[in-house]
């Protein structure tokens, strides 16, 4: 677990360099706050004192910001071709891949951490129930977790940064929205096997504060998948 | 030390490396050199457990390289020929994280770091970022990191590359100094470099192994019939007519210069017959002005053995 603590710290540390990583943190927090202000709790006497609308909000929301965090993960090691000095250091296929992920969802971790702020603003006007809101960051740990392992295998499968991070992006809006929308119009047991499949509808009792194991197991077997499928491509690329 | 064999690579369905076997001592310092494409840096990224082979089998001291990746890596300091780095990384930062992924330890680290960076002249520009260096910088850099641990085997692929004439006497000095401790198999295609430096040399070309052996072996395979050249002046028939019969010449050709027969003369293997053409010369009243053996040089070897390879291909 050394060499994937040590990778995880390099990944972490080249965001800080990255330009991408910037934009990415600004306009996440512009649109967060943003969201917080017009469509957030109306902070009024009778009003429900929660980020539920705001967590709802973030399961459409992180299908775009997610993907250029993880794009170069692993593709830009090919590029460049600093994957040779990589894989010739005494570091296995899986502490590669665990090692990026750990990094990029430290880096997203990162990311979530001023969204405290709004917390304060709610202590300040209101007295909120920190049991649904504590639930929600669960299940964007969660749902971080999912996007980056998603992004992660894109980023394994080309070389090319920007053709990842579309691919992560549909893949990513497809499961978070389309399948939900279309589980809506379907009936019977296709309706059940899409909304097994939907991100949105294991997400959405987190944003509403409610804990479900079932929903747990969906998003940490859905990471363990695309980090196993990642190690996997990392392997069969040597035979390329 | 190193063992390779009938080490075999296929790209799709190009056939990259051919069946390459051969053994390399500990201790020995290998050149290791061939034409562009003809499979040296694919034959040490299987060796450096970068990709598996299609076929054969490899082991570096005593570890195979297949079944027992980790070990082999943990072995081998390598510097790749386009020396990838991070460029966002300082240098002893980059240096300071390959340490971590070597497991040097954490007492040890710095003095790692740098010994390894005065070693290979990398203290100078240890706190610049890697990106702003220049191409002899980082391979210095790419060097440092392959000395490092302290690895008993170095693979090197054109550690030279992109260093000015200063840097390069360095770099040599450097690798000699290294030979003494290590096992270093090192590839190239600057020839008088690998004369120089190295023991022991194998050829590859076309993904085989053509040539091996010492620089003197190989270019005494060349010589095999040794070649006179002497300027003599008299009437031109004449004199190609005398030397030609002359017992021991297989060949003469002559060419004129400024007044003077430039003659080529082919010696069978085995024969010498300087002193018996200075008589020949001297009995007939001609004139003689230069007469010298020509010693074949490890380039002329080269170009013989991997344009042969490369009729052989075509054929």
């Amino acid at each position: 677990m050394g060499n994937v603590w040590t990778l995880a710290r390099r990944e972490l540390g080249n965001y800080f360099f990255s330009p991408i990583a910037y934009l990415v943190a600004f306009f996440f927090l512009i649109f967060t706050g943003v969201f917080f202000v017009f469509y957030g709790p109306r902070l009024e006497a009778g009003m429900e004192a929660t980020l539920a609308p705001l967590f709802a909000f973030m399961v459409i929301v992180l299908t775009l910001f997610v993907p250029p965090l993880t794009m170069r993960l692993l593709s830009d090691e090919y590029r460049s071709g600093t994957i040779e000095m990589l894989m010739t250091a005494p570091v296995t296929d899986v502490e590669v891949v665990l090692g990026k992920f750990l990094g990029a969802l430290l880096y997203y971790v990162a990311l979530l951490v001023p969204t405290v702020a709004y917390l304060f603003i709610l202590e300040l006007y209101a007295d909120p129930d920190y049991g649904p809101i504590l639930a929600g960051y669960l299940g964007l740990l969660l749902i971080g977790g999912l996007y980056i392992s998603v992004g992660t295998f894109f980023s394994a499968l080309s070389r090319y940064q920007i053709v990842a991070a579309v691919a992560s992006i549909v893949v990513l809006f497809l499961f978070a929205y389309i399948i939900g929308q279309a589980s809506m119009e379907a009936s019977g047991s296709l309706r059940v096997f899409l909304q097994t499949l939907s991100i949105e509808g294991h997400y959405r009792d987190f944003a509403r504060g409610v804990l479900d194991t079932s929903h747990i197991v969906y998003f940490l077997s859905g990471t363990l998948f695309f980090l196993f499928l990642s190690i996997k491509v990392v392997e069969s690329r040597k035979w390329w | 030390m190193i063992q390779a064999k009938n080490l075999t690579k296929w790209y799709g369905a190009t056939l990259a490396v051919d069946h390459v076997s051969f053994h390399i001592e500990k201790g020995q310092i290998v050149g290791f050199l061939g034409p562009n494409g003809a499979g040296k840096t694919t034959t040490i990224r299987m060796l450096t457990c970068y990709m598996p082979a299609s076929s054969g089998s490899a082991s570096v001291a005593g570890f195979d390289c297949f079944n027992d990746s980790l070990a082999v890596r943990r072995q081998i300091g390598y510097l790749p020929e386009s020396v990838p780095l991070y460029s966002e990384m300082r240098v002893r930062e980059y240096l300071a994280f390959r340490a971590r992924l070597r497991k040097i330890p954490r007492s040890e680290r710095s003095s790692a770091v740098g010994r390894a960076a005065d070693l290979c002249g990398v203290d100078a520009f240890v706190n610049r970022p890697i990106g702003q260096l220049s191409k002899g910088m980082r391979q210095r850099v790419g060097l440092a990191e392959a000395l490092m641990h302290n690895p008993p085997v170095l693979v090197l692929d054109e550690p030279t590359i992109g260093l000015d004439p200063t840097q390069i006497r360095d770099v040599r000095t450097l690798i000699r100094r290294l030979a003494e401790s290590h096992t270093i198999m090192f590839s190239s295609h600057i020839l008088p470099e690998v004369e120089a430096i190295c023991e022991r040399i194998i050829i590859i070309a076309g993904g085989r192994i053509v040539a091996s052996g010492s620089p003197a072996e190989l270019t005494e395979r060349i010589t095999a019939g040794s070649r006179l050249i002497a300027e003599v002046q008299g009437p031109k028939d004449q004199v190609v007519g005398a030397v030609e019969q002359m017992t021991g010449v297989s060949k003469v050709a002559s060419q004129p210069s400024d007044g003077w027969n430039r003659l080529t003369i082919e010696v069978v293997k085995g024969q010498d017959v300087r002193q018996e053409l200075a008589k020949l010369v001297t009995h007939h009243g001609w004139a003689l002005r230069e007469l010298r053996r020509e010693v074949a040089s490890l380039e002329d070897f080269f170009v013989q053995i991997t344009a042969e390879q490369h009729l052989r291909r075509e054929s």
